[in-house]
């Protein structure tokens, strides 16, 4: 069971939550201009990385408000929660490293 | 709570838990591990959203009388109303007032802003957990820490006890909890709650 701190409603299990996928997908700038396969990879794919990943979660039972969590795929460690309109926070260690990678979709 | 009256469609209205009276009122246990279920039908709720950093909140706070919590977790109570906070920008007003006193008024003073005022008192309905077993009762299914250090009388949450989304309620150190699941699952919410609180029946196995 993962213990997950809402930004409003703070630690609550994860039963209270809906997982959303992965978190900062931007909407297509030009979405006219995509042809059938950016529109599969915007819709469809995402990444998979081993380790940090950072993913959008939904507080169902509690305030039902979106938000984003950085989580280790490896150890399922919760490291931070953060509002949709807030920037991913640094973390202090190697795993800041690996995040940028993972997100820039670098583990794909 | 809501007045009856004996005339047009209120009179034909039955309440989610009409049909569990009798077992709700079997399943009371009393002495030292009692405790005690009833539904409460027909209060008045209504549901606010609002962005609560604007004058349109401060309008709907003067009208109400009572202040919009800003934390989760906060009830405010004054007058016939008790407010608990249920997202950022969202409360739900609980009142013995009638929705007609609530409602038109809030919606006054929302005026042309963005936001809404909603009668939703038909959405849930109230169930009152009582005693001194409450706690352990509802320990058997919330996720939430009850104990007097992390919850007390005044704090309102959104939550689940056993699988049922419920606004939890503590109103006082008897203690007393008020639950306000929606009005579908309340059959079964009660249900849970009687085969919980049958074991407070025997004597404490040591």
């Amino acid at each position: 069971m993962l213990l997950i701190s809402c930004p409003w409603c703070g630690p609550r299990d994860e039963t209270e939550y809906h997982y959303g996928g992965q978190a900062h997908v931007p909407y297509p700038e030009t979405p006219a201009d995509l042809d059938d396969r950016q529109w599969a990879e915007y819709v469809f794919y995402r990444d998979n990385p081993k380790g940090l990943f950072a993913e959008r979660w939904m507080h169902g039972t509690g305030c039902r408000r979106w938000f984003n969590v950085l989580r280790d795929t490896v150890s399922y460690e919760v490291l931070a929660a953060y509002r949709p309109d807030a920037p991913p926070p640094e973390l202090p260690d190697t795993r800041a490293e690996h995040g940028r990678a993972a997100m820039a979709g670098g583990n794909r | 709570m809501a007045e009856r009256t004996e005339s047009g469609p209120v009179r034909l209205r039955r309440s989610p838990l009409a049909h569990l009276d009798e077992e709700m009122r079997g399943a009371a246990v009393t002495g030292a591990r009692g405790v005690t279920l009833t539904e409460w039908p027909y209060i008045t709720m209504v549901n606010v959203r609002v962005d609560p950093d604007t004058d349109a909140a401060r309008r709907i706070e003067k009208t109400l009388g009572v202040p919009l919590p800003r934390e989760c977790g906060e009830t405010a109570t004054g007058g016939a109303h008790t407010v608990s906070w249920l997202g950022p920008d969202e409360w739900l007003v609980l009142s013995r007032a009638e929705v007609g006193a609530v409602v038109p008024e809030s919606v006054e003073a929302l005026g042309e802003d963005p936001g809404s005022v909603v009668d939703v008192s038909a959405n849930r309905t109230t169930l009152e957990l009582r005693g001194p077993a409450a706690r352990q009762v509802l320990e058997k299914g919330c996720p939430l820490d009850l104990h007097p250090r992390a919850f007390g009388p005044g704090r309102a949450v959104s939550t689940t006890v056993g699988p049922i989304a419920v606004l939890l309620w503590q109103v006082d150190d008897e203690p007393t909890y008020r639950l306000f699941p929606r009005a579908s699952f309340a059959d079964y919410l009660a249900r849970w709650l009687i085969d919980a609180m049958s074991e407070y029946r025997a004597p404490e196995v040591a």
